[in-house]
């Protein structure tokens, strides 16, 4: 799993062979079999997507997309996506700090739990809420009586969403924090700032890169999350269809075409994820040699 | 290291009772609720319940399937990470990046994706159904799914410690007339096979888990195609709450047990590249 912005340190350039390098032919059939194997897993799929998207004209694909039932799927993402981000942000915020700048016990412990999320199963994520809330659920019936609708509603989307992209800003944040150690921060408040100016003015700036990279993936995931929000969604078209539940509905319909237009939007997003994390690389590695030379 | 503890730094308190809280609320509460309901059944009623046949078809396919992607991604990952940090050639950087485009992408476009490409009319069941090979509704087609969304995990662990590897011992290696086949065997291949079952234990962690890519290529066949994610949801649906939380206590136990061994394999594998060493 890839951690941190990483700092590319590679990139020496070989121009005499050495004795630690492969004779040309295996290095060329290695890097052959290599692209192959990317091909056939990455690029086809991808361009399939695309390829099955517009296979009817640009006129099909503006009129899915337009269609009122997957309009509503990606309104009703997008409203998920918006709420989800900003807790998870404000959870990863304060457990960076804590986890970051203090020394404190049950530390390795607390944060073997942050990442709990990601060993279950999606379908497990969901499957809890639903034991929670649901209507045999063990507040099911409290929750019925004061007319509170969780499950196959707004806030159960929500819940298995901020579940699922639970670890992604704390645990790109942790690292970066942890690195930093806390010396500047201790000189801005021996200068006079206050705890509030030390943290937006001394400690975030140098964490940013970490924290658009933690959004950005927390974004991904909550915007494309299928198996959690599944389980507890209820399928309402037009109600509670996100955009990859929409995907599978029209597929299910037999209106390919329709499905992977939704799907072209959603692979988009994720293109757009990848663009972000090669640019912030680029800059992380910048800064780095930039910081080196001075 | 201990001076941190009484640091000048505001907000100690207020942070690590936030993050407390809020796993508690989220993951921990939620979860201990799957675990209560579990134990609430008599032992005898899980037995009967985690073990149907149905069940048992289910573990088979999505245990084995996740360890034939696993497998697959161990040889293909270890080649990519060697490829990429060793050799510059034109597209090296693109294929890099490419590598994380399955943590990116939807796991329901990439089923979607897949079942299309290998259906009788795709790009590529045009070539391989008539072979024989049919990826669609099958459960070669739940392994290339499950390939694909755990491809990075391999690929990323290995690719630092390629990086780190020291050329001067491959090199004292050939100055004492070692081939480079040797040099792969006894010198290298052992430096890197902790990285590389720490990288396929965590591919086989998150193939395990899967649902959303395999729902479309799978048919989700009772007995022949269906894995266990998807039973659980069936079960969901046919409000049978307590089948539903024996098969997700199964699959739950599998991926903390996992998730020790990972833990436990990423500490071997430090060892071995630990400066000191």
């Amino acid at each position: 799993m890839n951690a941190s912005v990483p700092v590319n340190t590679r990139g020496r350039r070989i121009t005499i062979p050495r004795a630690s390098e492969e004779v040309p032919w295996v290095k060329w059939l290695l890097i052959a079999v290599s692209t192959l194997f990317l091909t056939v897993f990455l690029l086809l799929p991808l361009a399939n997507v695309f390829a099955q998207a517009f296979g009817k004209g640009w006129r099909f694909y503006l009129d899915a997309l337009r269609e009122p039932h997957t309009w509503a799927a990606i309104r009703l993402t997008l409203t998920v996506t918006a709420i989800t981000v900003p807790l998870n942000l404000t959870f990863g915020l304060a457990a960076a700090w804590a986890i970051g700048k203090f020394d404190f016990r049950g530390k390795t412990l607390l944060v073997t739990l942050i990442d709990l999320p990601f060993a279950v199963s999606p379908v497990v994520a969901g499957l809890v809420f639903v034991l929670l809330f649901g209507l045999q659920g063990i507040l099911g019936p409290w929750l019925q009586e004061h007319g509170i609708k969780i499950i196959f509603a707004l806030p159960g989307l929500v819940l298995a969403t901020v579940f699922v992209t639970f670890p992604f800003v704390a645990r790109e944040l942790i690292p970066v924090m942890q690195a930093q150690g806390q010396e500047q921060e201790q000189a801005a408040l021996t200068l006079g700032a206050s705890g509030w100016q030390t943290f937006w003015q001394v400690t975030l700036p140098s964490a940013k890169w970490g924290l658009i990279y933690g959004i950005i993936l927390c974004n991904a995931r909550a915007m494309g999350e299928f198996g959690a929000v599944s389980v507890v969604s209820g399928h309402i078209t037009g109600l509670t269809d996100t955009m990859p539940l929409r995907v599978e509905k029209l597929y299910s319909e037999y209106n390919s075409t329709a499905a992977f237009a939704v799907a072209s939007l959603l692979a988009l997003l994720a293109l757009f994820t990848l663009a972000v994390k090669i640019c912030l690389e680029w800059k992380a590695r910048r800064e780095h040699s930039q910081a080196q030379r001075l | 290291m201990m001076g941190k503890r009484y640091s000048v730094l505001p907000g100690f308190g207020l942070t690590l009772g936030y993050t407390w809280l809020y796993l508690s609320v989220i993951v921990l509460i939620p979860l201990g609720g799957l675990v209560w309901r579990a134990l609430d059944l008599t032992w005898s009623d899980f037995w009967r319940l985690a073990t149907t046949e149905r069940a048992l078809a289910s573990y088979r396919l999505t245990f084995g399937a996740a360890l034939a992607a696993a497998l697959t991604n161990a040889v293909f990952g270890t080649l990519l990470a060697w490829v990429l940090v060793r050799y510059e050639f034109p597209g090296r950087r693109l294929l890099d990046a490419l590598v994380d485009f399955p943590f990116a992408l939807p796991t329901a476009v990439a089923g979607l994706t897949f079942a299309s490409l290998f259906s009788e009319t795709g790009w590529l069941g045009r070539y391989l159904v008539p072979l024989g090979i049919k990826g669609a509704y099958t459960p070669l087609g739940v392994v290339i799914v499950l390939t694909f969304v755990s491809l990075p995990f391999v690929v990323r662990t290995l690719q630092p410690v390629v990086e780190n590897l020291e050329r001067e011992v491959e090199e004292a290696a050939a100055t004492l007339g070692a081939g480079r086949w040797r040099t792969f065997f006894s010198i290298i291949a052992p430096t890197l096979l902790p990285t590389i079952i720490t990288g396929f234990a965590l591919a086989f962690a998150r193939a395990i888990g899967e649902y959303g890519s395999v729902v479309f290529i799978s048919g989700n066949l009772p007995f022949q195609t269906e894995i266990a994610p998807f039973l659980i949801v069936m079960r969901l649906e046919e409000y049978d709450y307590a089948g539903a939380t024996a098969l997700a206590a199964v699959l739950l136990m599998a991926s903390f047990g996992l998730l020790a061994v990972i833990n436990a394999l990423e500490l071997w594998a430090n060892r071995f590249h630990s400066p000191s060493s």
